[in-house]
């Protein structure tokens, strides 16, 4: 890919789910760390780094579903700082299979579940990410597809004239 | 000294969410709070009512990176509870395809997470780039390291997460023989790049001394992730159908996860590789222990930094293992073993990443599932966790904030947890801590 020195600012962001697609973005890394580290600043990605800050990201990448007001406003904050919001992998496209436990029967919510929805804050249902705030683009699948991800990581590189 | 609270509200380089709360009073610590973040979203629930060859592909989703371990581990658990036998050939694969997994899973832990430490560096993408530093050469051999591990999953069992092939009984799709030389190259030549890893690992001074019991599964046959009985480091021996009589549940309260002690001793003990070699490295690849022999020296060893070690020498074990499968495996067509549904129980106990998982099955007569059960690493390993950093704290005050900080998360981080584990189903019997 040609650079002209410019660097596509991007934060990689966590919710409900199994982070496998957050698994198989660090297999991307193993064919592309050289090639995205000239061209691409992580400057959120808490996976990787420890120094993370929110302000001034080009694009969000979001996994996961949405399953409490706190998860909710956290969204509404990368939003607020992002100029576009992608959703990654099928919880935060979907809900599913995260949001499994709305289909869960009100006869079947035991003491337990009871226990865990009263001390933390859940919400009564698993909300998919478009569900609380504008999605600009998603990359489906559980994980997500990795070439769907390549095509829409080059459609913002090359709309920020990054490459 | 410090006094009044450290806060880390979201601990970095780890699978899932979880944070720090420390307050500390007269010059010790009045209280600290290990708190799983992650919101469980109840799959051992919500798998009830589903046909039983349909649950190990669903309960994978528990996790990302250590999928594989789920669907081993219910795969075994549905197969017990229908009185399934496995052909020797689906055994063999299975050990494969979990040597696969160790590679990527351990070199992922160790080289994007760890190895930022190790350098003093916050992040793999501070590491130079300059082909003679040592750190810029570590993170392209892991590369090559983690790729390899992929591989091997998808040519045996068609992804590295959540894979398709593997099903109850056996493999839907078999594995294509000719694949399988270039395989055994490439692991060839990765053995020199893995034990520059263990090297680096071994070289990493930092040390936390813990004192524990220790628990495995073993297999005196050889080094086994798959097949065993529970050993403990004080000399218990657990049936893995009898595992969940030996665990008590502790709710954490400020935790979403539950955690677990002995039930006869009330006491916390340690899962995971720094387990499984204290309790089994007489039984690793012949070649591993001739090549990392220096570096076992080290075990049995009460270093929760050691844990790193021991995952780098595990990822030769599972080099020289998949080596030896590989160059003796020759696939016969072979179906799915399948019998008509049975009412039953049955119990899957694997050796995951991070230590031992337990996977229950409960199966009525028409082949649905009526109760599930799962007990994961970092559920068991959390006491230890919350303990472990209790006593740093403490011995540690003069510190500045900073380094505290940085501290307790590389400590947490030798543990190497994972909190999508941690939050993906309810427990039965509870005590309140």
């Amino acid at each position: 890919m040609e650079n002209n020195g410019k660097k596509l600012v991007i934060g990689w962001f966590t919710l409900t789910c199994s982070e496998d697609s957050t698994i198989l973005f660090t297999e991307l890394l193993n064919d592309h760390f050289d090639e995205w580290k000239k061209i691409i600043e992580f400057r959120h990605i808490k996976s990787l780094k420890t120094k993370n800050t929110l302000e001034g990201l080009d694009v969000a990448f979001v996994e996961g579903a949405v399953s409490s007001d706190t998860q909710a406003q956290e969204a509404q904050k990368i939003r607020d700082n992002s100029k576009y919001v992608v959703a990654i992998g099928e919880c935060a496209c979907t809900g599913m299979p995260s949001a499994s436990r709305n289909a869960i029967k009100r006869e079947d919510i035991n003491e337990k579940i009871e226990w865990y929805m009263s001390h933390f804050p859940y919400n009564e249902k698993v909300k998919k990410l478009d569900d609380v705030i504008k999605v600009d683009d998603m990359v489906r699948g559980c994980p997500m597809d990795p070439k769907a991800f390549s095509v829409v990581m080059e459609k913002y590189l090359k709309l920020f004239g990054v490459i | 000294m410090h006094s009044g609270n450290i806060t880390i509200e979201n601990i970095t380089k780890i699978e899932g969410s979880a944070g720090l709360e420390v307050t500390i009073e007269n010059s010790a610590v009045k209280d600290l709070k290990f708190m799983i973040n992650d919101y469980r979203r109840f799959y051992t629930d919500a798998v009830k009512g589903r046909p039983f060859v349909a649950s190990p592909s669903f309960l994978s989703r528990i996790c990302g990176t250590c999928s594989v371990a789920h669907l081993f581990a219910s795969i075994k658990a549905v197969e017990k509870s229908q009185g399934i036998e496995v052909t020797e050939q689906t055994k063999t694969l299975r050990r494969l395809a979990y040597d696969g997994l160790m590679i990527r899973d351990h070199a992922l832990h160790l080289y994007f997470f760890v190895l930022p430490d190790l350098l003093g560096v916050d992040s793999i993408l501070d590491i130079p780039d300059d082909h003679d530093d040592l750190g810029h050469t570590l993170l392209h051999d892991s590369f090559d390291i983690k790729k390899l591990g992929t591989d091997i999953t998808d040519v045996i069992i068609g992804a590295a997460i959540h894979a398709p092939y593997p099903t109850t009984g056996g493999f839907l799709k078999l594995p294509d023989e000719s694949k399988f030389p270039d395989l055994v190259k490439r692991l060839e030549d990765v053995r020199f790049q893995v034990l520059r890893g263990i090297k680096a690992f071994y070289e990493y001074k930092a040390v936390l001394d813990r004192k524990s019991d220790y628990l495995a599964l073993r297999n005196d046959a050889r080094f086994d992730f798959l097949e065993g009985e529970l050993i403990s480091s004080e000399g218990k021996r657990i049936p893995p159908d009898k595992f969940h009589n030996f665990m008590e549940v502790v709710v954490v309260p400020y935790s979403q996860s539950e955690g677990y002690t002995f039930s006869d001793s009330h006491k916390n003990y340690l899962v995971g590789s720094l387990a499984r070699l204290n309790i089994n490295r007489d039984l690793l690849h012949p070649r591993t222990r001739v090549d990392a022999g220096e570096y076992l020296k080290v075990f049995p060893s009460t270093n929760i930094y050691h844990n790193n070690l021991a995952q780098a020498i595990e990822i030769l074990h599972c080099v020289d293992d998949a080596i030896d499968i590989l160059k003796g495996l020759k696939i016969v067509d072979e179906k799915p073993v399948r019998k008509p549904p049975q009412a039953g129980l049955g119990v899957g106990v694997v050796e995951a990443p991070r230590g031992t998982l337990y996977h229950m099955a409960k199966v009525d007569e028409k082949g649905m599932i009526i109760g599930y059960d799962v007990i994961v690493p970092t559920s068991q390993n959390q006491i230890s966790i919350e303990n472990d950093l209790k006593k740093y704290f403490n011995e540690n005050l003069d510190k500045t904030e900073e380094q505290l900080k940085f501290d307790a998360e590389s400590i947490i981080r030798a543990y190497d947890p994972c909190m999508s584990c941690a939050t993906n189903f309810l427990k039965i019997d509870w005590i309140r801590k």
